[in-house]
């Protein structure tokens, strides 16, 4: 009689349905599949799909080769840290190194260009989140994770590390600059 | 089979209580509300510290005791109270005894050791490491080691639960199959050792780390494994809490099941894919494939949210059905206006709901689609989403079930009906309001975990949005609210128990009665209107949808907008 006592019908699963409940199944499952393939969908159409191109790393090999490319292209320093601005060629990989507490270097990229950047972090787990575009990825120790970024604004935008890494975590935040295209001033 | 048992029937709601069994649900639900009670006061930390303008505790403390209020609410809380329904829903349900009540009991103590060792080891100091505790950030030994015992204790309280249903089988105790709640607890149970087993393979090696035996555990294996615990533990709620709506809807209308076909499948598919929900918090994580994760995070192509969108509509629904065969029949409403709005039991578990649905569940796809997760991934949306299930959903549900049981199992009235009838709302509706603004801060991206969002000290600070600083300013006073709403809950209970008219009791005997052969019902239903039997709920569940794909849409759009990625 009631969902606490056993079923009163004996083959309750020969019972049959209601219209409200067949209705809404069949409503409610368009919409998943619809919903499952929305993912898909943007996969082939869209412009946001986070890149999944991973290596192994280690904090030395990632370090050196992030050193390499702060070494080739920095335009000058900022903060009391002497914190490298590091201006790559458009299409090039560029490094951004997450460690207690900080984002390393500083990354000064041009509106509407595409870059290979790569993450890693050197300890903890870490996040980036880029404000205030409001995207945000996980930083994997031990693990490379290039991402292909293509900014559509110029500004000047924070990294704000947005996984818990310690007792200087509030202080973790990072910078990268986006220049306008040539001749679209902003 | 004759034990040395004795079996207490309720005058009141006519349930069979075996006094072993009543014992180890007392016990369990007492030990849930004391780390509720632990949990809440941690609570106040929190919300007065992310409140910007107070910033209350200093770094240090607030993390750890952000660490200890998520073990206890999310772990400890629910999982005590979890065992609780379980020996409910097998031995009173089904009328039997028990099996193994030691057993029960050594499961218990060592839920109850484990706990209060991993909550010694947070307070001890060197174990702020949230309740995710992601390597390589390590914890002491102990907090590991508690982890565990408490994880064995509920295993073990899962197989007394299996134990009782044989011993329910082959008593007789029953006859057909067993009730829908009950198939709802063994739903739970199913993904709870699934759960354990998960939780299990990544602590051990983890504390044996932190032990020094091991060298290195992979951090990104364990933030997929750990997951497997973390957020199918949360699936545990889901089937429990589902269960509690039927049960109330049972005990408060009289419902049945509009079709127990229908509900029984959606349990079935919970079994089947709601393990896959870990994908969901790998989705901005690097090292998984597309493919991967677009197959899991989806749980397997939405079924387990198809399942979620079922029950949604079978329990109001079956509300619906019960009050128009009373006689409330007019319109698409009535039945609804007329529903005893005044009872806890009934108020709390319909604005749970109601939450659960319209701020968790669509939240929770929305954060769950593969590209959709990277704006909002580790912002306080998350926690805005998960209070909604976890609060709204599982916590409000237990306890419009313990207004149920205060006079039923512990046999006492409630001291003071008055505030009990306003409790669900006072709680319920703030927790609606704390949930909405963290979403809409999370949204901003402020950060989840974050000790101060004016970035003090940093080298290169970011100022977030005036609306981001109102949004958290919304979420301290819409917190303290529900704070005060979970007092309210802790001094109704305990008051209860400890003066609370005791409720007169009659007949205790030594064997069962077993469940009486129900008469079957008619199957036609002539309630309703265009032929449906619920036609209100149908109309609540197409606003519900319509919410759904205008937010879901809405996150597509915003997600356009951003710097191109592949």
């Amino acid at each position: 009689m009631s969902a606490i006592l056993p079923p009163a019908e004996r083959l309750w699963w020969k019972h049959p349905l209601d219209r409200v409940e067949g209705t809404w199944i069949a409503i409610a499952f368009v919409w998943c599949m619809i919903m499952f393939f929305m993912m898909i969908y943007w996969h082939m159409y869209g412009k946001q799909n986070l890149s999944t191109e991973t290596y192994k790393t280690t904090s030395e090999q990632f370090a050196a080769k992030a050193q390499a490319v702060v070494d080739k292209y920095t335009v000058r320093v900022e903060t009391d840290f002497q914190t490298p601005v590091v201006a790559p060629p458009p299409g090039s990989d560029v490094y951004m190194i997450a460690r207690l507490w900080n984002f390393w270097p500083i990354l000064e990229l041009q509106q509407g260009q595409t870059y290979r950047l790569h993450l890693t972090s050197m300890d903890y787990n870490h996040g980036f989140s880029l404000q205030p575009a409001n995207i945000n990825i996980q930083v994997v120790p031990g693990y490379e994770h290039v991402v292909t970024v293509t900014p559509n604004q110029s500004g000047t935008y924070s990294v704000v590390c947005n996984e818990f890494c310690g007792i200087g975590h509030h202080t973790m935040v990072g910078r990268i600059y986006v220049k306008a295209e040539a001749g679209n001033v902003q | 089979m004759s034990n040395n048992t004795t079996y207490r029937t309720c005058p009141r709601s006519g349930l069979q209580f075996e006094s072993q069994a009543e014992k180890l649900v007392i016990a369990n639900a007492v030990a849930g509300v004391i780390f509720l009670l632990i949990g809440g006061i941690l609570a106040i930390g929190i919300v007065l510290t992310r409140w910007p303008s107070v910033h209350w505790l200093e770094a240090a403390t607030f993390y750890q005791v952000l660490t200890a209020h998520g073990l206890d609410m999310l772990v400890y809380w629910i999982i005590f109270f979890e065992i609780a329904v379980l020996y409910f829903c097998s031995s009173t349900l089904l009328r039997c005894r028990i099996a193994t009540p030691k057993v029960a009991w050594l499961a218990f103590a060592l839920m109850v050791i484990g706990s209060v060792m991993n909550n010694y080891a947070v307070y001890d100091g060197a174990s702020s490491v949230m309740m995710t505790s992601y390597v390589p950030m390590m914890a002491a030994p102990s907090f590991y080691l508690g982890l565990i015992l408490f994880a064995v204790g509920a295993l073990i309280a899962c197989f007394v639960f299996f134990g009782t249903l044989v011993v329910a089988k082959r008593e007789k105790t029953y006859q057909g199959s067993v009730p829908l709640v009950t198939f709802g607890a063994i739903t739970a149970a199913i993904i709870a050792v699934f759960t354990i087993a998960s939780g299990a393979i990544i602590l051990i090696p983890t504390w044996m780390q932190s032990m020094g035996w091991v060298e290195h555990v992979d951090p990104l294996i364990y933030r997929v494994i750990w997951w497997a615990f973390g957020h199918s533990s949360q699936q545990i709620n889901v089937a429990a809490h589902i269960s509690i709506w039927y049960l109330v809807a049972a005990v408060v209308f009289g419902a049945k099941p509009m079709s127990e076909r229908v509900s029984r499948g959606a349990f079935l598919l919970y079994i089947v894919f709601l393990q896959l929900a870990s994908a969901h918090h790998i989705l901005s994580d690097p090292g998984m494939s597309v493919e991967w994760k677009v197959l899991n995070t989806s749980y397997f192509m939405y079924f387990a949210v198809l399942a979620s969108m079922i029950h949604g509509l079978t329990i109001p629904g079956a509300m619906e059905v019960a009050q128009r065969a009373k006689g409330y029949n007019k319109g698409l409403f009535e039945w609804l206006r007329k529903a005893p709005w005044g009872n806890p039991s009934f108020s709390g578990v319909f604005i749970s709901i109601i939450g659960f649905g319209f701020l968790g569940g669509i939240s929770g796809v929305m954060m769950g689609t593969e590209q959709l997760n990277m704006i909002i991934h580790n912002t306080i949306y998350v926690p805005g989403h998960f209070h909604a299930t976890v609060v709204i959903g599982t916590t409000l549900s237990f306890m419009a079930l313990t207004y149920f049981l205060i006079p039923v199992l512990f046999k006492r009235e409630i001291i003071n009906p008055t505030l009990a009838k306003w409790q669900p709302y006072l709680f319920g509706l703030s927790m609606y309001f704390f949930c909405l603004v963290m979403m809409g801060a999370g949204t901003l991206g402020v950060s989840r975990r974050h000790w101060d969002m004016a970035f003090s000290g940093a080298a290169l600070a970011y100022e977030w949005p005036g609306a981001a600083y109102l949004m958290m300013g919304l979420v301290g006073i819409a917190g303290i609210a529900a704070i005060a709403g979970g007092a309210i809950f802790i001094y109704l209970t305990v008051g209860s128990l400890l003066w609370g008219k005791r409720v007169a009791q009659t007949r205790i005997s030594s064997e069962p009665t077993p469940i009486p052969v129900g008469a079957p019902s008619a199957a036609a239903q002539s309630y309703g209107s265009l032929g449906f039997a619920a036609p209100g709920t149908f109309v609540l569940a197409m606003i519900f949808l319509a919410a759904f794909v205008l937010y879901y849409f809405i996150n597509w759009k915003y997600l356009s907008t951003l710097w191109g990625l592949s």
